[in-house]
């Protein structure tokens, strides 16, 4: 391959941010800037290295025997299985802080630093990475087409690493714009905009050049989910910033419209990045492992239209009883609670899939990842619509309940989604027979599953009695407890949703090697799954 | 604030109305004659290849 023209890109780019450690107006900017530079100097070192100088017509194409585009799929798959094990290990070490505050270690490693840079690499790092590498292959397979574009689908793979490393040095070292799930500040979500626009290119290219007429319904999930990230990233990260060369901006909404624009993105991250395209994902990937069609075709279209009509207005349920006028906090409510329906009509349609062939849930443990995934969809957009009606809220707001929740549907939903479809798609990857190992698929579905059980039902007894704790008040009308009595109070909890986290850890860790293994061309010699296999008959 | 009444009274009369409408129509539209046979062709995309 030829890559002149991107080596040299990059080579100015790394002299641009060499330049912008210069001119800095603050440490912050110089110190992220240095970063910046580093890591373009190592890729147009990389980049040089890989550059071909014999003549255009000797180069070969490294092209796909399917002729679909899937080097850049298989990058995906690594980086998801990486940055999955980083933002897991991240989280672990997170919740020790909350339960030993010794471990905050000053000025890089404190709770407020680390906290999101786990949920950024964990939603952004991990589950970006397997939304792209996923829509990248399922949009080929669905649409028959190559993916458009040609090399763009690289600059989305790399432009998206590079977010995600300024986006994680920046928390270390400081730099935040305090807004949930959108942390990065103001060059850096520029960079996250061109990257994203290219994503929607190669994506959108790919469908209307598709040899299939129809447009199978995870692409419709994918695409809503491109679309509406593009949209809420741009609406609410609209700043000004107060220098070229520095690091601080300012919103351009101001009070509690900056708080519902903050949270119209923020629950939306959760419907469409978190939903939406890991729907797209289930559509795709549970009916080519159960080898039989979507339970109903025509239910899923409903599903994606209810869905993505209802979801938008649901944000202001994160603002109950705040200074957003009371309209819109039972609009937020009410539509949320009308989100049961289609929540509960696209679970249905992903478990009924399995229609006739439940026996699979028992001897394919991929499937059952697969399964327990939905199952948890289910069970976090239950819990999810209660908790955002107002009496309910009272009592779960700001408590460790609503942190069990996001955890119920991230670990539950999307982890298991995304672990179902790394474990499909690395042997047809790589052409291998099948994976490494199916025995240490199923340890790492059960050190997942009572991961997530320990973790969901310790944060629901700690949140609730923090609310109840909270709201206590003694005949002669005081407050019973101080807050930090409150916090006294959580030690077990926080220990022991620890080691949900660690076991929740502990099989990505298994995930990791099964996956480079599988990569590496080994198989482990075991005994198979009972009933996997057909049984052979015995001679006539 | 006349932009912001104007505004919030057309999204929660004739937005409200209009987006309604599409989505009845969406799902009148899954329930046309034929619209089952296209539906169960469409879901078989994903097992036709590899």
């Amino acid at each position: 391959m030829k890559y002149t023209t991107e080596t040299i890109a990059v080579g100015i780019s790394a002299f641009l941010a060499l330049l912008g450690v210069a001119f800095a107006r603050d440490d912050q900017f110089a110190a992220h800037m240095t970063v910046l530079f580093f890591v373009l100097l190592v890729s147009t070192v990389l980049l040089m290295r890989r550059i071909n100088f014999s003549t255009a017509a000797h180069v070969q194409m490294a092209d796909d025997k399917s002729g679909y585009f899937d080097e850049v799929v298989r990058y995906g798959v690594i980086a998801t299985t990486f940055w999955g094990i980083v933002g897991f290990l991240v989280g672990v070490v997170v919740a020790f802080q909350l339960a030993y505050p010794d471990l905050n270690i000053e000025p890089w490693f404190n709770f407020g630093r680390t906290r999101p840079l786990h949920t950024s690499a964990v939603i952004f790092a991990f589950g970006g990475n397997a939304l792209i590498a996923t829509s990248f292959y399922v949009v080929q397979r669905t649409s028959r087409a190559r993916l458009f574009g040609g090399d763009l689908g690289w600059f989305v793979f790399w432009g998206y690493q590079l977010f995600i490393v300024m986006a994680a040095t920046g928390y270390l070292l400081g730099i935040t714009q305090g807004r949930e799930y959108a942390e990065p500040e103001w060059y850096v979500d520029l960079w996250l905009t061109v990257v994203w626009v290219a994503y929607l290119i190669t994506f959108l290219g790919t469908i209307i050049r598709r040899k299939e007429p129809h447009i199978y319904v995870a692409n419709w999930f994918y695409l809503a989910f491109i679309v509406t990230i593009a949209m809420l990233h741009v609406v609410n990260n609209l700043a000004v910033p107060v220098s070229f060369l520095g690091v601080k901006s300012y919103s351009a909404f101001a009070g509690v419209q900056d708080a519902l624009t903050q949270w119209w993105y923020g629950h939306n991250a959760v419907g469409f990045f978190l939903t939406a395209g890991f729907l797209g994902m289930m559509y795709y990937f549970i009916p080519k492992q159960a080898n039989r069609p979507v339970y109903s075709y025509r239910l899923s279209i409903i599903h994606f239209w209810a869905l993505i009509f209802l979801y938008i207005w649901a944000g202001p349920h994160h603002l109950h009883y705040t200074a957003l006028p009371d309209w819109a906090q039972t609009l937020g409510m009410v539509f949320s609670i009308m989100l049961w329906m289609p929540s509960w009509g696209g679970m249905i349609n992903g478990l009924m899939t399995l229609s006739g062939a439940w026996d699979k849930i028992r001897t394919d443990p991929i499937i059952r990842m697969m399964v327990i995934a939905v199952a948890f969809y289910g069970m976090s957009t239950f819990e999810g619509p209660m908790m955002s009606i107002k009496a309910v809220n009272s009592l779960s707001h700001y408590t460790d309940w609503t942190i069990g929740h996001v955890h119920s549907g991230a670990l539950g939903w999307v982890g298991m989604i995304s672990f179902g479809a790394i474990y499909y798609l690395t042997p047809k990857l790589w052409g291998r027979e099948r994976l490494y190992s199916m025995r240490l698929v199923n340890w790492h579905f059960w050190l997942a599953t009572l991961g997530i059980v320990v973790y969901a039902a310790v944060l629901w007894v700690a949140g609730i009695q923090q609310g109840l704790m909270w709201r206590e008040y003694n005949d002669q009308g005081f407050l019973v407890y101080s807050f930090a009595e409150s916090v006294a109070a959580m030690f077990p909890y926080y220990l022991l949703r620890s080691i949900g986290g660690v076991m929740y850890f502990a099989g990505g860790m298994i995930m990791g090697w099964n996956v480079y293994m599988t990569i590496r061309g080994y198989q482990r010699d075991e005994v198979p799954i009972p009933g996997s296999a057909p049984a052979m008959q015995p001679a006539e | 604030m006349e932009t912001y009444t104007a505004m919030r009274h057309f999204a929660d009369s004739w937005g409200l109305v209009f987006l309604f409408v599409v989505f009845i129509g969406v799902v009148l539209f899954m329930f046309r004659p034929g619209a089952k046979k296209s539906a169960q062709d469409a879901a078989q995309i994903p097992l036709k290849e590899d």
